[in-house]
């Protein structure tokens, strides 16, 4: 990093004033001023009501299922995500550029056309569903659905924040250990592990906070039973439909706190993952 | 400057954890067979299915009337959606990278907000703004202006999900580079738009140009957001992503993943542009080597 000279007080490139203007125009119009909004008419309801709104059972069943499968879906990718960016960072193999390549796929698939091809594969006639129907596992129209397409939207978070630190880890920390008598099991443990834990966790808070808010995906495969499988957006969006925009609105400020919550957590895990790679450089 | 380094002289057996043979091949091997099923089979479906009925069929699909107005639809939105962005991105970058002010790390988590919350909710959000209950409701109403469940609607919730798209990958970017090349340019007396056009625009392009496929990718494709605040009214405000649900729950399957290859091919493209700009822009390998770990 270049040090700046101590005597440089004045701003020196033009374009301020019109740079800011425009980022605050764009963020207050298009960003804030919704969002606000969204607050002002929960805040309009009034607490009881407020209350009452999301402790109904209803809200409550799908606040319940869309946490639970989020967690499940997070869990999986934790492990997948891990697996695929330790492959990734240590191994040459045929085909693994396309593999890194591939790993973007979620990001880059519109919602709803995963959906459609999730809930193709799992119907009961699908390439994945007529196997599992004959071991008596059904995917669509349940809770497990919800997860398989929470699970497919999120997959990238894990491994893009686990792959570069996995990378950087000098050869010569497992050398030391693996002198010192250490088998492959405790280096993983004591040195690998706690190097990547930060990173993991900060990609993991990523997905769960994904999961949740995820629409697109889930409606098509979750059959949106209220009660079973109806995921807090949704029921957003039934309310809206109803015409019922108080409770809309309750729900949905709702998961913004849930979310607002989560890109804390998640700034905080980065902030903690980055001075640890800053410590071992 | 860096200085660069020389590499030590090893002995060619280091011990590194899992690469015995055994342990190597169980991994890729587990790796590999699970992004079968999660990603090659869902990717492969949608392609399969589309041309199960036969290419004649598929053509037909395509050039059927409400499929056309979707994608034109779609291919609108991006177009005044992606310049727009492009713009906030180059500015709120600019911004941040090249000043310093009270409060950059606060505004920095603005941009990043629309990422973490659900399109659902930017939806709603947008309906208490525009909607007839909303806080401009009445006075656009009275004023016959109509937002919500129209195109302005489509615009504004895809302008609020694509925010960050492009200033995230042209902060970062801008960071490492630092203002040297423009303070030069400026004391060489270029003016503020030239030094704009011939030393900033030259030093980003790549990550510019990332960033918008990436906005493209996402306005195309966005639909919980969309689906809230377009009304969804068959050959007017439905998008392609919303076409290819209503095909769906019309029981016209092969006609939803006909439409969903465009989407596909796009995300396709997507990605290849990914893996190329990772390549061969030096720009981007340097702010992966200096602000590890980036990623998402």
């Amino acid at each position: 990093m270049p040090i700046s000279p101590p005597f440089r007080t004045r701003r020196v490139l033009p374009g301020f004033p019109l740079a800011m203007g425009v980022t605050l125009a764009y963020l207050g119009l298009i960003v804030l001023l919704p969002l606000l909004a969204l607050v002002l008419k929960s805040l309009d309801i009034g607490w009881d009501q407020f209350v009452n709104i999301i402790t109904s059972p209803r809200t409550l069943s799908a606040f319940r299922v869309t946490f639970l499968c989020a967690l499940g879906a997070t869990l999986f990718n934790a492990v997948y995500g891990l697996g695929l960016a330790w492959v990734l960072a240590r191994y040459d193999f045929p085909g693994k550029r396309i593999l890194d390549a591939l790993v973007d796929v979620p990001f880059a698939l519109p919602t709803a056309v995963a959906g459609l091809a999730l809930a193709t594969l799992f119907a009961k006639n699908g390439w994945f569903g007529a196997p599992l129907a004959e071991l008596g596992i059904t995917v669509i129209f349940t809770p497990i659905g919800i997860t398989v397409a929470m699970a497919f939207t999120t997959l990238p978070f894990v491994v893009r924040q686990v792959q570069p630190v996995l990378e950087d880890i000098s050869p010569d920390v497992e050398e030391a250990a693996f002198t010192l008598g250490a088998p492959d099991s405790r280096i993983f443990r004591s040195v690998i592990f706690p190097a990547i834990f930060p990173a993991l966790l900060a990609g993991c808070s990523l997905a769960f906070s994904r999961a949740l808010g995820e629409f697109g995906a889930i409606i098509f495969i979750a059959g949106n039973r209220p009660n079973y499988s109806e995921i807090a957006a949704l029921l957003t969006f039934i309310r809206l439909e109803e015409y019922d925009y108080a409770s809309a609105a309750a729900i949905a400020t709702l998961l913004l706190v849930c979310a607002l919550t989560l890109l804390m957590l998640t700034n905080l895990l980065q902030a903690w993952h980055l001075r640890y790679v800053g410590r071992a450089d | 400057m860096d200085f660069k380094r020389i590499k030590p002289y090893r002995t060619p057996a280091i011990h590194r954890v899992g690469d015995r043979p055994a342990t190597r091949a169980l991994l890729i091997g587990g790796v590999l067979l699970t992004t079968f099923f999660v990603l090659i089979a869902p990717l492969s479906v949608i392609f399969i299915e589309a041309f199960s009925a036969g290419m004649a069929v598929y053509a037909q699909n395509l050039k059927d009337g409400a499929t056309q107005h979707a994608l034109w639809l779609t291919v609108l939105t991006a177009i005044v959606v992606v310049p727009i962005n492009i713009a906030f991105g180059i500015a709120a970058a600019w911004a941040v990278t090249k000043f310093n002010f009270r409060g950059k790390n606060l505004l920095i988590t603005l941009i990043e907000i629309p990422f973490s919350v659900s399109p659902i909710i930017a939806g709603v959000a947008l309906l208490f703004v525009y909607g007839a209950q909303g806080l401009f409701g009445p006075a656009l109403d009275a004023a016959d202006v109509k937002i919500m469940f129209a195109l302005p609607a489509i615009f504004l919730a895809s302008l609020f999900v694509t925010a960050p798209f492009v200033a995230r990958e042209l902060i970062p970017l801008m960071q490492v580079q630092g203002s040297d090349d423009e303070e030069a340019a400026l004391s060489l007396g270029a003016s503020g738009f030239r030094m704009f056009i011939s030393v900033t625009l030259p030093n980003v392009k790549w990550a510019l140009v990332y960033g918008a496929i990436l906005c493209n990718a996402r306005v195309m494709g966005e639909f919980g957001a969309v689906s809230v605040v377009s009304g969804n009214i068959r050959g007017v405000t439905n998008t392609l992503p919303l076409h290819i649900e209503l095909l769906y729950h019309d029981y016209n399957a092969v006609g939803a993943f006909a439409a969903a290859t465009l989407l596909a091919s796009l995300a396709v493209v997507t990605i290849i542009v990914r893996a190329v700009v990772e390549r061969f822009d030096e720009g981007r390998a340097e702010v992966k080597k200096r602000m590890r770990p980036g990623g998402h």
